[in-house]
């Protein structure tokens, strides 16, 4: 614990710096492995907006969860469902009109992508309202299940063919139900581009890179674009979380954490915080989903399985919960490492023995291991199936850290309710006159 | 004075729980509803007796399988989110041994152990049924009990175990991950696809007012194996002293083990009994819907948890009711909303009841 927290003092630019080594380290090993196989820039650099992506998305989500778990302690496991709800109202309100014949079965309200953005947010919040006013009041592990089933709930209903359709301000609206919905509004890059005038600017930009990619170097230019912008969300996000938790409204939710009770004997109504502070999170979650799925182009309800939510868990308890810096580091090294870490391997093995057929399923996988001890359909059927592996992996990875180190990767390290640098105290040594305790504990605080 | 002394009684009921009025009242709006349609002929008696048929079908599934949970979570003091994918694990091992059973020297056996991985049998071909093929229908539903219970044995032993003394959120975290392992794990094995399980069973109409109610040999199965499920617990809790040592220690596990009793004995009984009855649970459900995919367990759980909560945690009664009620909701509903949000009004009633009563029916009553 000692050990980590040197590094990260030794760092110059302390939990920044701790941050951007670890992602450097995470592009070095990926693009190490790449040029050993002799990959094309073109891949190189798709891999890299994939990977940054992925670090984005899971990072921001676990800033989030960390105000509820880790500043409030709200065990909140339905993130996918505010994930969804930011996305599906985002796109009602941002889809063009409907018009016959268009490829999509249904239109929006065809607003600016920043008010639904805001829109989708402010959803997400308002069911983080509905969820929160009867659950808060009960004990944690009902807060768990409410919530989960909330997302479930969520997911159902807008696989209903009741919301697939239907009539909004004279307009021809949905959630286009199990068949998904098409996301035909302005491109998020352009329209961000072009709010400051600078569209054009970005075109001339791409076009530069023509030289180092021939021929349409544009979808590699805008994944790595888009990958920067999400890095900026989470630099926004980091921000607005330090903070809130220095600020009185944050030192109050340390309190609920840390012992209900006592916050709410010194006078602080403790539901109300935990309700603003959950409204909060939930509208964080739903601007990440937004970002998530703005630029896939199109949305299946199928996609906000639960498994979204227990990716961000994992996240976060792999860095820390309580630590923003944890959350950061978290979703780095989930999304290097567990997420695309897999399916980096299976297109490694795919490179390195491109003409091997995998059998369909179990069966015939594992029958010429007992016929007459050949690995190799077993091996193949493994690396194919690994998105469903890496989940059981994921899960074992989460056993082991919940027995090991439940704690993550920077310790115990809880940021502080005080207003002012308690560390201070001790750089000063001992001559403070209101007896400025050497903070013992101080060390392991940010 | 009398009508005034009434009045004031209610009007004090009002001011101090104003959700049980509403709840009533949203209750009699809905049985009016009901009413209305009966009466007017909009609503057939048969198509409400179906739906309450079925619904209390589904109940004696989540009840059963609710008693497992229970009994985890009021004993070792955690939400167990592995306890879907148990269901889910003893339904894949119950019917591999049935199509096994079933199956032998008309398929091959790799196929058969896999339950018919990837459309290589077809459970409707092989015929099975509790009237065509009742001894591997019975050899499956021990199967699955037993293999459950070595199951949920083996992971209390490697992954509950060190950790028992932790609160009850780090042993939820836990359960997520051995939920996932273990469902991931058998779409590694199983495949992803959802196959029907059983051929179609004779049944019987029962002449309901005005239309027939249909009731085939699986729900009567569902009936006898449940039944007798619940009242063999019942009276195991209530005549042995296994029962008494379990309500001591979710009262407080520190003074029964003061008092002499072998917690980690307890604890493993609970696991026994808990997840045979979770094994066979999941058995009697993809019999009695004919289905079987990989997610089911983890589907029904969020009822499940609805149920146990709806009935209060730790009572083996109260998850025989909530899941009664969990699951006559769920399929009752459909009278007055689109079936699609059917799931969503078994989820309102558990949280509207949380709400009005946080303790649950059977509140302070722990295990039995």
């Amino acid at each position: 614990m000692s050990v980590r927290d040197d590094v990260s003092a030794r760092l110059p630019g302390g939990d920044a710096g701790l941050i951007v080594a670890v992602l450097l380290v995470i592009y070095a090993a990926y693009v190490l492995i790449g040029v050993g196989l002799g990959y094309s820039l073109r891949g190189q650099l798709n891999t890299i907006a994939v990977l940054t992506f992925y670090i984005g998305v899971f990072a921001m989500l676990a800033l989030a969860l960390n105000l509820h778990w880790g500043y409030t302690g709200l065990f909140n496991i339905g993130i996918v469902g505010f994930m969804a709800v930011g996305i599906y109202v985002m796109a009602l309100v941002s889809k063009p009109l409907y018009e016959s014949g268009g490829a999509a079965q249904v239109g929006g309200l065809g607003l600016p992508l920043v008010v639904g953005i805001i829109a989708g947010m402010v959803a997400a919040a308002l069911l983080g309202l509905v969820i929160a006013l009867p659950a808060l009041r009960l004990r944690a592990d009902y807060l768990a299940i409410v919530t989960i089933a909330m997302s479930e709930i969520v997911r159902f209903s807008f696989l209903s063919g009741e919301l697939q359709q239907f009539q909004l301000l004279g307009e021809r609206v949905g959630f286009g139900g199990g068949s998904g919905l098409i996301l035909d509004f302005t491109d998020p890059l352009e329209a961000f581009f072009g709010f400051f005038g600078l569209w054009d600017a970005y075109l001339g930009f791409v076009d530069s890179f023509e030289v180092l990619v021939p021929n349409n170097p544009k979808p590699v230019v805008d994944g790595l674009v888009y990958g920067v912008v999400l890095l900026f969300f989470v630099a926004a996000f980091y921000w607005l979380l330090k903070r809130t938790g220095e600020s009185p409204f944050g030192r109050v939710l340390k309190a609920i954490r840390e012992d209900e009770d006592v916050a709410n004997s010194l006078g602080k109504n403790t539901n109300r915080f935990k309700i603003k502070a959950f409204m909060l999170g939930c509208a964080l979650m739903g601007l990440a989903g937004i970002l998530w799925l703005m630029t896939s182009g199109a949305v299946t309800p199928n996609f906000f399985r639960p498994r979204i939510t227990f990716f961000v868990w994992i996240a976060l308890i792999i860095g820390g919960a309580g630590s923003n810096t944890g959350s950061v580091l978290g979703g780095a090294v989930f999304a290097a490492l567990l997420y695309q870490g897999p399916r980096y391997l299976k297109n490694l093995v795919d490179t390195v023995l491109p003409n091997a057929d995998a059998p369909s399923g179990f069966g015939p996988a594992i029958a010429p291991l007992i016929s007459n001890f050949d690995p190799a359909p077993l091996f193949f059927y493994t690396i194919d199936s690994i998105r469903q592996l890496q989940l059981v992996f994921m899960g074992l990875v989460l056993i082991w850290l919940m027995h090991n180190r439940p704690e993550g990767m920077l310790g115990y390290r809880k940021e502080t309710a005080a207003g002012i640098p308690l560390t201070a105290a001790r750089a000063r040594g001992t001559a403070e006159t209101d007896g400025g305790e050497s903070a013992s504990g101080g060390g392991s605080d940010e | 004075m009398g009508i005034a002394e009434t009045y004031t009684r209610g009007r004090q009921f009002a001011v101090a729980r104003p959700g049980s009025v509403l709840l009533a009242l949203v209750g009699i709006i809905l049985l009016y509803d009901l009413l209305s349609g009966l009466a007017t002929g909009q609503t057939s008696f048969s198509s409400v007796g179906s739906l309450v048929w079925d619904g209390l079908m589904r109940g004696l599934v989540i009840g059963l399988a609710g008693i497992g949970l229970s009994m985890t979570y009021s004993i070792l003091n955690f939400a167990n989110f592995a306890h879907g994918d148990f269901i889910t694990a003893g339904a894949f091992s119950g019917w591999a041994t049935t199509y096994l059973v079933a199956g032998l020297g008309r398929a091959d056996v790799g196929a058969l152990l896999l339950v018919g991985a990837g459309g290589s049998v077809f459970g409707g071909t092989l015929g099975i049924g509790v009237t065509g093929t009742p001894l591997a229908v019975a050899a499956g539903a021990l199967v699955a009990g037993v293999a459950t219970v070595v199951l949920a044995l083996g992971i209390d032993r490697l992954v509950f175990k060190p950790i028992r003394d932790e609160d009850g959120i780090t042993l939820l975290i836990t359960s997520v991950g051995v939920a996932f392992a273990l469902r991931y794990l058998m779409q590694f094995v199983f495949g992803s696809s959802v196959r029907g399980t059983t051929s179609q069973p004779p049944s019987i109409s029962l002449y309901f007012v005005d239309g027939a109610v249909r009731i085939n040999a699986h729900d009567i199965a569902v009936v006898v194996v449940a039944g007798g499920l619940m009242l063999a617990v019942h009276l195991l809790l209530q005549m042995t002293k296994l029962g008494k040592a379990m309500r001591a220690m979710a009262d407080n596990e520190d003074l029964a083990q003061i008092t002499g009793i072998p917690t980690e004995r307890v604890v493993r009984s609970v696991w026994v009994i808990g997840g045979g009855l979770t094994g066979v649970a999941g058995y009697m459900f993809i019999l009695w819907k004919g289905t079987l995919g990989f997610n089911d367990g983890w589907l029904l759980l969020l009822l499940i948890f609805a149920a146990v909560i709806l009935g209060g945690i730790g009572s083996i009664y109260g998850a025989i009711v909530g899941g009664l009620a969990i699951g006559l909701t769920a399929s009752v509903s459909v009278i007055w909303i689109p079936s699609a949000f059917a799931r969503a009004a078994a989820f309102a009633v558990m949280i509207v009841l949380l709400l009005v009563k946080p303790e649950g029916i059977f509140s302070g009553r722990s295990t039995a």
